[in-house]
């Protein structure tokens, strides 16, 4: 059988997949770049983010500041030695974008600007009005059509990793719009395929974030670190989620309780609005629980109030907020202060990968969301992970195609037998089988709500159990899931069974992981064990999945260099 | 409220058994004030029927992937609001003027292609080196261009375009309006390298000036406008052979 062959093959198209994608043909213009998406990549995860890229480019700035404030926002569990690589990567990065197109906002001399963040010390984020993902997105996008050794794979959804001999070899993906599935075989992969937001009910992320790149390198064996660190940003827009950014604050917004009061004065007195996300979440569900949430017909809210900043700074610094709240809320911002509650937005954990975004798979690399390399620990940084995506997709780009170089190609015998093999699993799981009665959107929704009351802002012992065994219960009802769409052409429900699939092997390792690490750290708050515990914990979780059990977890030691651990106040 | 519904009749075409697209009725749960037309194929897709195809992802209006036609116009359907259309039915359909590859999912690959063709990126006769930093440029600079730089490649001008309609070879509103947001950039010098693709007899001059694209655009871009600069741009090639900015 014929199958397409490159020496580089990335999987996902946003960010970091296309930084990679292009790292990989900058490092050696003879290298062949394939690029597998489920979607096409200008709507890939990036485009929703907001606020802005973390960078020390100003003068008065410094690499050891970026470096603290990202261990200090970590709560010590990013590993020292990749944040101190990140900094000093990350302004070339941004000059790089610049020189690529990207319309960052300027400051009056025409370099560009920066606004200040939460748990930066200063102003470091440097952003394209309040749309930076769209236009960074946009710009690496468009960018990489110039590259002819670059070929996409538009809307094919990648099923499973083809390892040979412990080595990676290429993937099978299912070609959506033909239902064909083809074994795309190559030197080196990368997964670059973004967070797991959908895992709950209430979240930022689109419903294309649904862990695919964590569940295909799970499966084959690498391990997942430190899933137990999922972020709640503060201000999501109730109902819907949509996220406010951070950069209502950065530019000066007030979050108000139902008293009027800025409430956050008995959280992080000398950070205010500008704390890190973790505290803030937290600090907003302690008001709700303490009687001081507005009540909204979907749950507890908080005011975001920006009318103070003035209608000609809102229209230069955040337009997008106001087109969000005329359109989706009906409100003008600078006339109404904006509903907001804590919502699920980005995952810390991912898979295992080191500096370079190599895994314990020979040939196989991860970068962006979807990776874990050590950067964000317990509770990352605003604006950090657009410049992740940058340095660690570029970092892992390079590195494969350099892998590459010296690979071989795997040959077409074990491909052949693997690729029917992976297209029998699913045609005999999905669409031959007769007699499922049960839906996928009533199991995903199931789970959502479970994920959201188990392994949300702060958990216990009681809730998570609770959580696995309903997980555990949830896989079950999955394996006699129906499928109504029997079509080859776009079967958007097969790739939603798939995505549930990989949903529910990424919650597994969330609760477990969560359930273990019996201690607080950065998003990970238990009511049960509320103090750090530096001695026992200061470590990453890795877990490793184990067919039909619950997954088995390592412990592996936190890089420290310079920074040692201290107590976390702002 | 909860015993509000809403009806939506959508297209359904599967190319494997249907001869032509037809229409299915469903009753959906109006289940509250802010849902949106997206909720609603949701709401049918997780609860009645598995089997309905569209796209979408970010439902914040800023992916672009949700386009459909709904009651008649090309909508971004996560922000269409079935309160705005409520009592009456609902129909969506999938983009007009695309060939359509199953239910409301349309074909873009000539898109694809045409945003390609204009060469959105960055084109300089020397390329700066990283080590020299960024390029100056102001804010002001960055007006000339912002709003073509808004283009989420939604789909919903093609969807509106008569023109593109009749002659799908036509250069059309999305890519012409990109291909300015990289001429009017101050740090662009490609506007030559793009002048044959634009001044193409398919590329501006089929415009018909009806300016239905710029109406439907959910991002406040005028491709209407971006078009008519442009044809002044190939005008001036032949007057002032030099006369670009370079």
């Amino acid at each position: 059988m014929d199958f397409e062959s490159y020496d580089v093959l990335i999987v996902g198209g946003g960010l970091a997949g296309i930084r990679a994608a292009i790292a990989a043909v900058e490092a050696n213009p003879r290298v062949k770049v394939g690029m597998v998406s489920k979607v096409y990549p200008m709507r890939s995860h990036t485009v929703s983010a907001e606020g802005g890229a973390a960078a020390a480019l100003r003068p008065e700035d410094s690499y050891e500041n970026h470096a603290f404030d990202t261990i200090k926002g970590s709560d010590y569990l990013a590993d020292q030695d990749v944040v101190e690589a990140f900094v000093r990567e990350a302004p070339a990065e941004i000059i790089q974008m610049e020189h690529w197109g990207c319309p960052w906002t300027r400051d009056p001399d025409g370099k560009i600007s920066a606004r200040p963040f939460g748990g930066m010390t200063t102003w470091r984020t440097c952003f394209a009005a309040d749309k930076t993902g769209f236009y960074m997105l946009h710009t690496v996008f468009q960018t990489s059509l110039k590259y002819e050794q670059i070929k996409r794979h538009d809307e094919a959804f990648v099923t499973k990793l083809l390892v040979e001999d412990s080595r990676c070899v290429g993937v099978v993906a299912l070609d959506i719009r033909t239902g064909r599935f083809d074994a795309i075989t190559a030197k080196s992969v990368i997964l670059a395929t973004g967070g797991l937001g959908r895992v709950y009910a209430f979240t930022t992320n689109g419903n294309i974030c649904t862990g695919d790149g964590m569940a295909l390198a799970y499966r084959a064996g690498v391990g997942l670190k430190d899933m137990e660190m999922v972020q709640f940003h503060p201000t999501g827009l109730p109902f819907t989620g949509i996220l406010i950014t951070e950069a209502v604050r950065g530019e000066g917004g007030y979050l108000l309780n139902n008293e009027g009061e800025r409430f956050l004065k008995r959280y992080v007195p000398n950070k205010m609005e500008l704390g890190p996300r973790d505290i803030i979440s937290r600090a907003m569900v302690t008001e709700f629980e303490e009687g001081r949430g507005f009540d909204g017909p979907h749950g507890k809210y908080m005011h975001l109030d920006v009318r103070h900043l003035g209608e000609k700074a809102i229209d230069r610094k955040l337009p997008f907020m106001r087109e969000l709240g005329r359109e989706f809320m009906g409100i003008d911002i600078v006339k109404d202060p904006i509903p907001v509650r804590p919502v699920q937005h980005y995952m810390m954990g991912g898979v295992d990968a080191d500096i370079s975004g190599e895994t314990e798979i020979l040939g196989l690399y991860a970068a962006g969301e979807c990776a874990n390399v050590g950067l964000n620990g317990g509770n990352r940084l605003g604006s950090n992970s657009l410049s992740e995506c940058l340095v660690f997709g570029a970092a892992a780009g390079r590195a494969a195609a350099q892998y590459a170089a010296s690979a071989k190609l795997v040959t077409a015998n074990p491909v052949d037998a693997m690729l029917w093999d992976e297209a029998h699993r699913v045609e005999t799981a999905y669409l031959e089988k007769k007699g499922g009665d049960e839906r996928i959107g009533a199991i995903r929704e199931e789970m959502q709500r479970e994920m959201d009351a188990g392994a949300g802002v702060f958990r216990t012992k009681e809730g998570l159990e609770k959580l696995i065994q309903q997980l555990g219960g949830l896989r079950e009802r999955f394996e006699r899931v129906k499928i109504e769409d029997s079509s080859k052409t776009f079967n958007t429900e097969i790739v939603a069974a798939l995505e549930l699939d990989y949903m529910l092997e990424v919650s597994q390792a969330i609760a477990v992981s969560a359930l273990a690490r019996e201690e607080s750290r950065g998003a990970h708050a238990r009511r049960d064990f509320p103090e750090r515990n530096d001695e026992k914990y200061l470590k990453h979780t890795v877990a490793y999945r184990k067919e039909g059990a619950r997954p088995r977890l390592e412990y592996r030691d936190v890089k420290i260099t310079n920074f040692q651990p201290k107590a976390r106040t702002y | 409220m909860p015993d509000k519904k809403v009806t939506i009749h959508a297209t359904r075409y599967d190319p494997d058994k249907d001869e032509k697209p037809r229409l299915q009725a469903y009753e959906v749960p109006f289940y509250d004030e802010s849902m949106v037309v997206l909720d609603a194929l949701n709401w049918i897709k997780s609860n009645a029927d598995g089997s309905l195809s569209y796209r979408w992802s970010c439902r914040m209006g800023i992916c672009g992937s949700c386009g459909m036609m709904v009651n008649g116009t090309p909508k971004l359907t996560c922000n269409a609001f079935v309160r705005d259309y409520y009592p009456r039915p609902i129909l969506v359909e999938p983009l007009n003027n695309f060939p359509v590859i199953r239910d409301l999912v349309i074909d873009m690959d000539d898109f694809m292609h045409k945003l390609k063709a204009i060469q959105p990126w960055i084109i300089r006769k020397q390329e700066m080196p990283l080590g020299a930093g960024e390029h100056r440029q102001t804010n002001e600079q960055i007006d000339d261009f912002r709003q073509f730089s808004q283009c989420i490649n939604c789909m919903l001008c093609y969807a509106a375009c008569p023109v593109y309609g009749l002659n799908d070879e036509f250069l059309g509103p999305a890519a012409t309006a990109l291909a300015r947001r990289y001429n009017l950039d101050s740090r662009d010098q490609g506007l030559k390298q793009r002048l044959p693709v634009l001044a193409d007899p398919e590329g501006v001059w089929e415009c018909s000036f009806v300016g239905e694209c710029s109406v439907v655009c959910p991002k406040g871009v005028d491709p209407a406008k971006a078009i008519q600069q442009t044809k002044l741009d190939t005008t001036m090639r032949f007057v002032l052979p030099y006369g670009n900015r370079e």
